[in-house]
């Protein structure tokens, strides 16, 4: 089965489906890659790459006329659409829900088409989801642009000729970007800040070196015993009042907050950026989609009062060769999945297949049955300071941590030890001290015994096992404690046996553990 | 010698037997905690006999001697392949000893004692002698089926959690009864229940777990015969062998939880379950409707492994039954001389018991940092050439990860599929241990090479 790359011919995108690197992979699949001269050329990638790597070039029918032409935008609306042959099976970024008319026409050319945005978020299919690779790539990239454009050092500097303050950085919206960008900028020096309505990936930031800064509504006498289903138009206020106050000591900001479809929130007013020193930095993540900055141009860098915005609407784009292979190595991944016994087949049984299709030999397939369980979230290209459920309010307060994630504890250690305190204090009350004495004993054994096992490597468990058994023999001792000269007959012979059965676990266990363990030997030491 | 000194030689003794499980884990240190293990079980001995008694001292003297000498010879005898019968039937020894100690403390002379202290003494001696009893009945059943005299699939009476409960029931009534009367004769009967009732229930517990659990049942069997043991100290107010019960107990209950864990199950449903039986629907597939394997002669595998520049073998339970280790360590000596990259990936449940497969390569001199575990080998399969399979099924069974209806759907494999060809070495297209079809032999880089594993590899090695 044949797959085309078509080189992409939408203005400013540079990356190519696959790059060279995963033409061995895919032939491994038993596919034929064909690709359109100069289709990496932008990604740095060079026809004679591709065909060392064993792919043939072809003209741009050809591409178009695979079984399989894997791309990274949707086709544009006529000649590539023409080009299609029916049969063939296209799989590329789509955005289904607002490319309804486009979807319209690739169904009269009887194709089959794959939308790689529509991906379920299950963790089955995290190698498949370009949305996260490509996610990482621009926060990456947002941090490279942002120092770019600021005129000073992001770490700080002690040198004879003096020295800087770290930039101070807020990054807003933790979500793959976001973390992206929070770890880029910390390895630059940076001061890292980070906000996000989502309580629950603190850590993730903090892990990451960053403060977390959230938004904190106190209780009041409106809006008493409800709350707010959506992130109401006052959180929106008192979110963008917070920015404003941030804008003055923040030296760079970074928003991701972009949902695919709609227009992006508006998070940073004029004021804020007006409220930034000169010489800040504005790094907007959602200028494809409006902006979350009000003073945002699209597709530029926009110099307002002395804050330069940055509005690049493809960041991805600006980073093509390692974004070209992370997205073919994702798209290898689902093909791999599709590929059974023989060959290509679209299973629809398959929830991460079903979930991609949008057309079927021309038919529309779109949208995807509800699969039953918590419904995933709308696919966002960079994840979403999404709304939250907030206590309605009417003054709100910052509140940033800055101190180290506490140590996670579970409930299971807890219950374990209510449960041992629970039976020890009844003990403790009704039973003698020797019992008590003893039972101190066995507890503590017990935790000693859990502690040590942990760290055995798994190679060594049968001769643990031998050794535990060997000691386990250690109930000898009752034997020999009951076989004394006045007890009766019948005592001193139960007590034999039990002598002689406990000697033969005894010597049979430590022995065969002695054979056993000499046969282990390293590859060095040998 | 005066008591306190008695103590605190037991103490001493009970250090040593946590520093000889901390030896254990690691390769370095095995050796020496085995030897830590030796001197404290020798210094417990010699100190019990210090102890200011009468002891009846050619009975003990020549019980130890017969026992030792029978475990002597048992130990040097017992092939590599055998340990895990080995293992299960020195556990039942220890599950006998408790009991019978147990009976001892009973008819035994009777130490002055409150009445609260009388109390809890009968308490004790129900206990060890119920878990003891039940020590002895399930292990003596593991050995069955691993030594193959008895069947290896679950035996499952229609409401077996009933019986199960019934007779749990039965003990605490029977024990109510044993605390509460003051007769000897009465009280011995009722002691004497009690061991049939809970040797039944041992019997049945085992023999409802299927073979696939077997490497669980033998390290939960050894947390047993670990509590039996505490509950003797306990009955006999003896702090060494408190403590060295409760050492076993706990570290076998790990290692039983480790197992499940590798197996993503609970332990309760190893416990309780059965496996791939009555509970759950039997697997609808067939081996027709899967399409056909395609065999290949022993020379043909020779030249694949010949060209190929990492090979990794997988083991299973075949390999130790047709005892193919040392042919499996030629070859891979063989391989090596010819510049090929030789790993072993070791499934947490491959074989009968925890660690099986490594003693077993370990015998046959293949040094240990080439034998890799799942997590670590998993990554490395894509770029293998030729997965060797060596009779292994159930942990090499892609359904495991993706069909739902699969009844080991859930357990981790080992996913050779992904690796260039995989060679499974086995005698016939039949299920696993678990009874579960294997779609792995009908895929397209699965070459099936039929018979004896020692023969089949040994057929290799000459085309090599």
């Amino acid at each position: 089965m044949k797959i085309g790359i078509p080189r992409e011919e939408f203005p400013g995108e540079n990356r190519v489906a696959i790059s060279p690197g995963l033409v061995p992979k895919f032939a491994k699949l038993g596919y034929e890659v064909v690709v359109e001269t100069t289709a990496g050329e932008r990604a740095s990638y060079n026809d004679s790459a591709y065909e060392e790597a064993g792919a043939s070039i072809v003209s741009r029918d050809d591409a178009w006329s695979a079984d399989l032409v894997l791309k990274v935008r949707p086709p544009i609306d006529g000649e590539e659409i023409e080009q299609l042959n029916a049969g063939t099976t296209l799989i590329c970024l789509f955005w289904p829900r607002q490319n309804e008319e486009l979807a319209e026409k690739l169904g009269k050319q009887g194709i089959s088409l794959l939308a790689l945005d529509a991906i379920p978020r299950i963790s089955r299919a995290q190698s498949m989801d370009v949305l996260s690779s490509m996610a990482a790539i621009a926060g990456y990239r947002a941090v490279v642009e942002a120092a770019t454009n600021f005129g000073k050092y992001m770490s700080q500097q002690f040198t004879a000729a003096g020295s800087t303050d770290p930039a101070r950085v807020l990054v807003i919206g933790a979500g793959v970007a976001g973390l992206a960008a929070i770890a880029t900028a910390r390895e630059m020096g940076a001061r890292v800040i980070a906000f996000d309505t989502r309580e629950a990936v603190k850590e993730e930031v903090e892990s990451l070196g960053g403060e977390f800064l959230t938004l904190e509504f106190d209780e009041s006498g409106e809006g008493e015993g409800g709350y707010a289903k959506v992130m109401s138009e006052a959180f929106m206020n008192a979110e963008r009042e917070l920015f404003e106050e941030e804008a003055k000591k923040t030296d760079i900001f970074i928003t991701t907050a972009n949902i695919p479809g709609k227009e992006a929130p508006m998070l940073l007013t004029t004021k804020a950026v007006e409220n930034m020193k000169t010489g800040s930095v504005i790094i907007d993540l959602a200028a494809e989609t409006g902006g979350n900055c009000e003073a945002t141009v699209p597709g530029e860098v926009h110099d307002h009062k002395g804050v330069k915005i940055v509005g690049h609407t493809n960041l991805v784009s600006r980073l093509p060769a390692h974004a070209s292979q992370f997205f073919g190595q994702n798209l290898h991944n689902i093909i791999k999945l599709m590929t059974k016994d023989d060959g290509f087949v679209i299973d629809e049984d398959d929830e991460v297949v079903r979930g991609m299709l949008v057309l079927r030999d021309g038919e529309d397939r779109w949208p995807p049955p509800k699969v039953e369980r918590p419904a995933p979230k709308p696919a966002p290209v960079a994840e979403v300071p999404a709304p939250v459920v907030a206590k309605a309010a009417k003054t709100a307060k910052a509140k940033s941590h800055g101190h180290a994630p506490e140590p996670s504890t579970g409930n299971g250690p807890l219950i374990a030890l209510a449960v041992t305190a629970a039976v020890m204090g009844l003990a403790g009350a009704f039973a003698p001290t020797s019992f008590i004495q003893h039972l101190t004993v066995f507890v503590l054994a017990c935790f000693v015994g859990w502690q040590l096992i942990w760290n055995v490597a798994p190679a060594l468990h049968t001769p643990l096992m031998s050794v535990t058994n060997a000691i386990s023999g250690i109930i000898i001792v009752g034997g020999i404690l009951q076989a004394t000269t006045d007890a009766s007959q019948v005592v001193l012979i139960l007590s034999a046996v039990a002598i002689l059965v406990a000697s033969i676990n005894i010597f049979g266990g430590f022995l065969v553990t002695q054979r056993m363990l000499k046969m282990f030997r390293g590859g060095s030491d040998a | 010698m005066p008591d306190t000194l008695i103590i605190v030689a037991y103490l001493f003794a009970g250090v040593l037997f946590i520093k000889s499980l901390g030896g254990l884990a690691h390769q370095k240190t095995a050796r020496r905690g085995n030897m830590f293990g030796i001197v404290g079980m020798a210094l417990a001995l010699v100190i019990t006999f210090l102890i200011d008694k009468e002891f009846a001292y050619t009975y003990a003297g020549g019980a130890i001697v017969i026992g030792g000498a029978i475990g002597a010879v048992l130990a040097a005898r017992v092939a590599m392949t055998s340990m895990p019968e080995l293992v299960a039937i020195l556990h039942s020894f220890v599950g006998l000893a408790a009991v019978l100690v147990g009976f001892a403390s009973f008819l035994g002379p009777q130490a002055e004692m409150t009445a609260v202290e009388h109390t809890i003494h009968e308490i004790e001696i129900y206990a060890a002698v119920a878990i003891g009893a039940i020590t002895f009945t399930g292990s003596i059943i593991a050995y069955a089926k691993l030594a193959g005299k008895i069947g290896g699939s679950p035996l499952l009476l229609p409401g077996r959690h009933g019986i199960n409960v019934l007779m749990v029931v039965g003990l605490v009534v029977g024990g109510v009864y044993f605390v509460k009367t003051g007769e000897a004769d009465l009280g011995l009967q009722l002691l004497i229940a009690n061991t049939v009732v809970s040797g039944v229930l041992g019997l049945h517990l085992v023999a409802a777990i299927g073979g696939a659990d077997m490497p669980v049942v033998v390290s939960l069997l050894n947390s047993y015969s670990g509590w039996a043991a505490a509950a003797a100290g306990f009955m006999l107010s003896n702090d060494l062998l408190i403590v060295t019960g409760a050492l076993v107990g706990s570290s076998g209950a790990i290692l039983s939880y480790v197992m499940c864990r590798g197996m993503n199950r609970s332990i309760w449903n190893v416990v309780f379950g059965g496996f791939g039986t009555g509970d759950s629907p039997a697997p609808a597939k067939t081996v027709t409707d899967q399409g056909e394997a395609v065999a290949a002669s022993p020379a043909e595998v020779a030249e694949m492994l010949c060209c190929a520049q990492r090979v990794v073998i997988i083991p299973g339970y075949g390999m130790a039954v047709a005892r193919a280790q040392h042919a499996v360590s030629e070859l891979t000596r063989k391989l090596r001389e010819r510049d090929v990259e030789v790993l072993f990936g070791i499934h947490p449940v491959a074989g009968r018991m925890p660690g099986h497969m490594n003693v077993l390569l370990a015998e046959a001199d293949i040094p240990y940092d080439t034998v890799l575990e799942m997590d670590d080998v998993n990554p490395l399969l894509e770029d293998t050439d030729v997965a060797l399979v060596i009779g292994a099924n159930d942990i090499v069974n892609p359904d495991a990860l993706v069909d739902d209806a699969s009844p080991i759907f859930g357990m981790p494999q080992l996913e050779v599929w992904h690796s260039g060809t995989v060679v499974v070495f086995k005698r016939s297209l039949s299920p696993g241990y678990a009874g579960v079809a294997n779609p792995l032999f009908f895929r397209e880089n699965t070459k099936m090479c039929f018979g004896d594993a020692h023969d089949s590899v040994t057929d290799v090695l000459a085309g090599v």
